[in-house]
This record gives C-alpha cells, structure tokens and sequence, in this order.
C-alpha cells in the first residue's frame, strides 16, 4: 500500500498494529461485496458484528466503557482503512462512534453511558445523528426542531431531521434540538430517541447517485413524549453538537485519504497493465503527470493528518485545523478519484472497478459535515478575524 | 491445557523479491514480515482448543532478532497469554539446529501440546516440527487439517492426497498445522492494547550447530509474456490444438 514518504517509520508498532488489521478486514470481508452493496443501494449490515468484534466503533473511547482506547492517530489509521473500503462504510462508522457514541460520552450521565456506550461498541446497538434540518444545514443554528418540557419533568419533542446516515438502521438517535420555545441556539440540548419510539418515524432518501452502500434516511418527531432521562444533561447550545462535529470531521481527513489511496492503487495497476499503442499506458507521460500529481496530494495529506492527530492526542488542536484538514483532504481525494476514473478509460465507468464508486461517494463527503466553501470562511475568518457568515 | 506455538516470521509471499548482496538470501529491504500463514492457523488452533476447554494456557515462542517481537505480540493480540523470544542474529538454514533451541525451551516447560505451522513459505522444508517431536521424545502429527482434544487423547484429521484420515495420539505430542483448522481471527483493536501489556520474555537461542547452509538463492525465471489467440468460440479449437500439440496438457 502506497507510503511514499515512509510514514510508517513514525507510526508505533501498536498503530500500524491497528491499521494492518482493520486494513485486512477491509480486504477480506469489504472489498469482496461493496460495488455489489452499491449498486443494489443498501448498506452491507452483515460487516456490522465483524466491526463490532474487530472494535472498530469509538475505538478513541475509554476502555471502562467497552471501547478500546485507542488514540487518536490510531482512531483515524482505521477511517482511511474504513475508506479505503467504501466512504458509505467509514460513514457508518464515523456515525456511530464520533457523532453517536461521542455525545453519550461526553453530555451523557453515567447511567446513560453505562447503559448504550459498550453495547454501541459491540455494534449490538446503532446510532444515528440529528442535526441537520430540510431547511437547515449549514446554519444548524436556525433549526427548528423543539423540545417542551412538561411539568412532571418529560419532553414532547417536535421537529424533522434530514440527511440522517444510519436514520432507518439506528436503534437510538441521538437529536438534538431547541427548548421550551427559546428560538437562540444556546437553547439546544441532546436527547436520546430509541427507535419505535411513538411519534418518531425514519424513512429512508431515496435516488442517491453517491453514498449508495449507506443508510440515509429523514427522521420526524411528531409529539414524540421521552422520559427525563432521555435528554443529555451535560449537553448546552450549538457548542455541543459542532464538537461532536469537529470528532467526525477528524476522522473524515483521514477517511478520505483512504478513498484516494484506493483510487490510486486502481489506476497504478490499471497504468501498468493495460497496454495500448503495443506498451502499457503507465509508459506514457500524461499518465505519469496524472499518477505524480495524484501521489504527491496523497502524501501531502497523509502528513496533514497524521500531524493533526499528534495534536489532537497532545490536546492542543482547534477546530480551524481540523476544518483544514477535512476541506483539504476531501477535496484532494475528488481529484483523485476523478483522474483515476479517467486514466481507467472506459473500464473506469465500470461498478466492477473502484474508482468512480469512489469519485460518486467522494462529493458527499466534500459536502457533508460543513461543505468545502463553510470550511473555506472558517479559515478565512481564523486568519482575517473577520466573520463572512454575519 | 497448557499449549505452545512455535512460529515464524516470514515474508509476505505477494512481495516482489529480490536477491541480497551476498547471492544466498533474500534481500530483506522493503519487505513486509508477519506470522507464517500455517503459524497463524496454528496460534488460532491454540486459542480455539483452550477456548472449548474453558481454560489453559498459550504460549507463543519464535527464535529470531528484536524484530520477531512484533509477531509475538501479534500473536498475544489475537489472544495468546504470554510470549517467549529466543534471541539470535538470524535464523538458520537448518531445521536440526533450529528445532535443538526449540527443544531446550519447550523440555521443562510441562506443555500438552506443542504446535507449529506445516511448513513456513520462506524455507519450505518442513522440519522444524518433526525434528522437535524427536528431541523431546514425543509423537507428532503432521500436517493436521483439524485437531481436537479430550482427556490426553488427541484427534487429528490429515488430508491426503484424494484421502483423508483420522490419527489419534497420546499427549503431550507435536502437532504441525494445515490450512483448515480454522481461519486466524483478526488482532481485535483491545487486544493489540492488551497484547503491550502481556509477558515477554527474552533469552538467548541455544541453537545447534547448523550444517545445513545456502549456497546460492535463485528467483524463478521470469514467465513468459501470455499470447492471446483469438476472442470467442471462434478462438476455441485453435486454443484445443495449442493445449494438446505445445502445452501438451489436454
């Protein structure tokens, strides 16, 4: 697998460790069914208890609550591998440990961590992540999902999500919306919705030309009644879920790297064994321009992340990097997966090679989780200190 | 049961190979080294008897320089309880002298079964094992398919060629692992943090004399680029004339 600058050689043991075996499972029990899953348009549920067992769901979460503790380099070591496999799959992942699991980790009281954290890791439960509105995605600070408290302490919650990975699989969401009708978004809190749930219904978005081997489904609360206990007690305003956020969006600087380091392997091997004009294709210097400019964006993004995830375990990472890595990276690997698709020739139309599973997939993730232009004005802000959203 | 698993750390077989400087070995530069492939059937097969059994003990052992350590504790990722390395430079060519050091280390160690891979994939010669039976006096079983144990009676599957058959053998006893026993798990992620924390111990390899050495090393000569004949059935009976008259294997 493409390591052109020897990162290996500043990984630890543990943490090629960890990538060696989650890149195995990816080739052995991934690779062999995803354009399938693709093109037929489900998520393939059957790798679910592998990746339970395997622990590869909030694996950076402590070891007390059944997760492996792992750090963070290590943490997104398995969202390239994920990746590398399908962006639907790291998705499912990313879903369940950074923007499920995380929430009940970090707003969550003990008895709700007791209660979901280890049975989530094992894969026996799934979540999913409500934030996004119809009308709301960008500005999540406008969404008008709302939840009443009653006088004997429950909620009534109100409300529709969109856009929702893993809405129709998931046996708890985790929503997150306004309170007791205050309109600002200091007022958003957590709550915890278990599937079948009266009121609550997940339908899933159909016709998607990207992300196909994935769950996405449109979540409605409709006098939805949940407990007391349902709500996240630590949780507190639109904080609370962009940290949830900036976790996945860790994640998704690497998981994109993975996706291109696929497409590069594919068009490497293609340039090197297709022969056209009596010698291989890989002879030819447009493709060695294509294969070089593909390779050198691939490293320089390795090194973004990997350097991102040493801060993030030293603790002293901010959200703008992780903006810069996620919009960096996901940007780079549409690129590549573009130009693989086209040094493929006409074969790289075909479900049978990766590549343009991965280009299709690849434009969710440059638009999912803040799009590439929210990302650009938050590094424009970080650097002008000037705010282009107001 | 108390089991042990002598394994290898071998080269990853899909590598491109080249021959070292000095024309007797592979250069090592840029390869990839794991468990042997009939090493990891063989830590599973471990894991999987002690597991049915409800209890024991696995222990892993491998001879070689620092960097076996990582197999072995691979190996105690997937589960094996503790490791032993046996320190030397190299390993050597000969089996005999490899199998002597094993022999000192598993003698006073009160194991049930000890189990090794049929043969590694760099050395292919399959000694190893059998040669260890002997030095510790015990029977061996090569080659087994499947293995199963109750009270001090082993059960073996071996298969041949068209055939197969069931030995059984009193323990302790060596067993070398085919393919088939049953697929090596993959190092969970709590069990690769684990594996840092497991026993390793270090010693050196009281290894035999080897008499055993390479000479030379060899890579396959290069194959002959494929010749496409024609596409379709119309294509067929020159491809039957080809088989029968050049390849002469129809």
């Amino acid at each position: 697998m493409l390591d052109f600058f020897n990162i290996d050689s500043v990984l630890s043991e543990e943490e090629r460790a960890v990538r060696d075996s989650v890149r195995q499972f990816v080739d052995e029990q991934v690779l062999p069914i995803i354009g399938h899953a693709y093109v037929e348009g489900r998520f393939p549920k059957e790798i679910i208890p592998g990746l339970g067992e395997l622990g590869v769901f909030g694996a950076n979460l402590p070891e007390e609550y059944g997760c492996a503790g792992l750090n963070n380099v290590q943490y997104g070591l398995i969202m390239q591998e994920l990746e590398r496999g399908d962006s639907g799959v790291r998705s499912f992942a990313s879903v369940q440990g950074a923007l499920a699991m995380y929430p009940i980790f970090a707003f969550g009281s003990e008895v709700q961590r007791r209660t979901y954290l280890s049975r989530m890791a094992a894969g026996e439960i799934i979540g999913c992540f409500g934030l996004t509105e119809p009308d709301y995605g960008s500005n999540p600070s406008g969404m008008i999902t709302m939840a009443r408290e009653q006088q004997d302490g429950t909620w009534v919650l109100n409300g529709a999500k969109m856009w929702i990975t893993n809405g129709s699989t998931a046996g708890i969401a985790v929503v997150w919306a306004k309170t007791n009708g205050d309109p600002s978004d200091a007022s958003i809190r957590g709550f915890i919705v278990p599937a079948g749930t009266k009121g609550f219904t997940a339908k899933d978005q159909k016709g998607k030309l990207s992300l196909r081997a994935s769950d996405t489904s449109e979540l409605v609360f409709q006098d939805v009644h949940l407990p007391a206990d349902s709500i996240l007690p630590q949780s507190g305003g639109l904080k609370s879920p962009l940290m949830c956020l900036t976790q996945a969006r860790y994640g998704i600087s690497w998981g994109a790297i993975g996706a291109a380091m696929a497409c590069f392997e594919e068009a490497l091997d293609y340039s090197q064994n297709r022969v056209m004009f009596d010698r291989a294709i890989g002879g030819f210097q447009i493709q060695q321009v294509r294969l070089a400019d593909m390779l050198t964006e691939i490293v320089k993004a390795q090194l973004v992340s990997l350097h991102l995830g040493r801060l993030k375990d030293a603790g002293t990472f901010t959200p703008q990097q992780v903006s810069l890595a996620k919009r960096n990276n996901a940007s780079m690997a549409t690129d590549v997966a573009r130009e693989a698709r086209r040094l493929l020739g006409a074969n790289g139309i075909l479900a049978e090679y990766a590549s343009m599973r991965h280009m299709a997939n690849l434009e969710s993730v440059y638009t999912y989780e803040g799009t590439h232009d929210v990302h650009s004005l938050i590094l424009g802000q970080a650097v002008t200190g000037l705010n282009a959203f107001k | 049961m108390k089991i042990a698993v002598c394994i290898k750390r071998t080269p990853d077989s899909e590598s491109r190979f080249r021959i070292a400087a000095s024309g007797a070995a592979i250069d090592d530069t840029g390869l990839k080294f794991d468990i042997d492939d009939f090493a990891g059937y063989a830590v599973e097969a471990a894991l999987q008897i002690n597991e049915k059994a409800g209890g024991g003990e696995s222990v892993v052992i491998a001879i070689g320089p620092d960097s076996v350590q990582e197999s072995l504790r691979k190996a105690m990722s997937m589960g094996v309880d503790r490791a032993v390395h046996l320190k030397a430079d190299a390993v050597p060519a000969d089996g005999i002298a490899i199998a002597k050091a094993l022999a000192a280390e598993l003698q006073s160690g009160g194991f049930d079964l000890v189990l090794f891979g049929k043969h590694s994939f760099d050395s292919s010669s399959a000694v190893v094992g059998t040669a260890t039976a002997e030095l510790l006096g015990v029977p061996c079983v090569t080659a087994a398919s499947e293995l199963s144990v109750t009270g001090g009676t082993g059960v073996a599957r071996r298969e041949l060629e068209g055939a197969a058959e069931l030995v059984s053998f009193p323990l302790p006893a060596v067993v070398t692992i085919d393919e088939g026993v049953a697929r090596p798990r993959y190092p969970s992620l709590k069990g690769i943090m684990a594996a840092k924390k497991k026993p390793l111990e270090t010693k050196p390899a009281q290894l035999g004399a080897a008499r055993v050495t390479v000479q030379k090393a060899q890579l396959p000569p290069e194959r002959p680029a494929g010749r496409i004949i024609g596409e379709g059935v119309a294509a067929v009976p020159e491809l039957v004339r080809l088989l029968q008259t050049e390849a002469k294997v129809l």
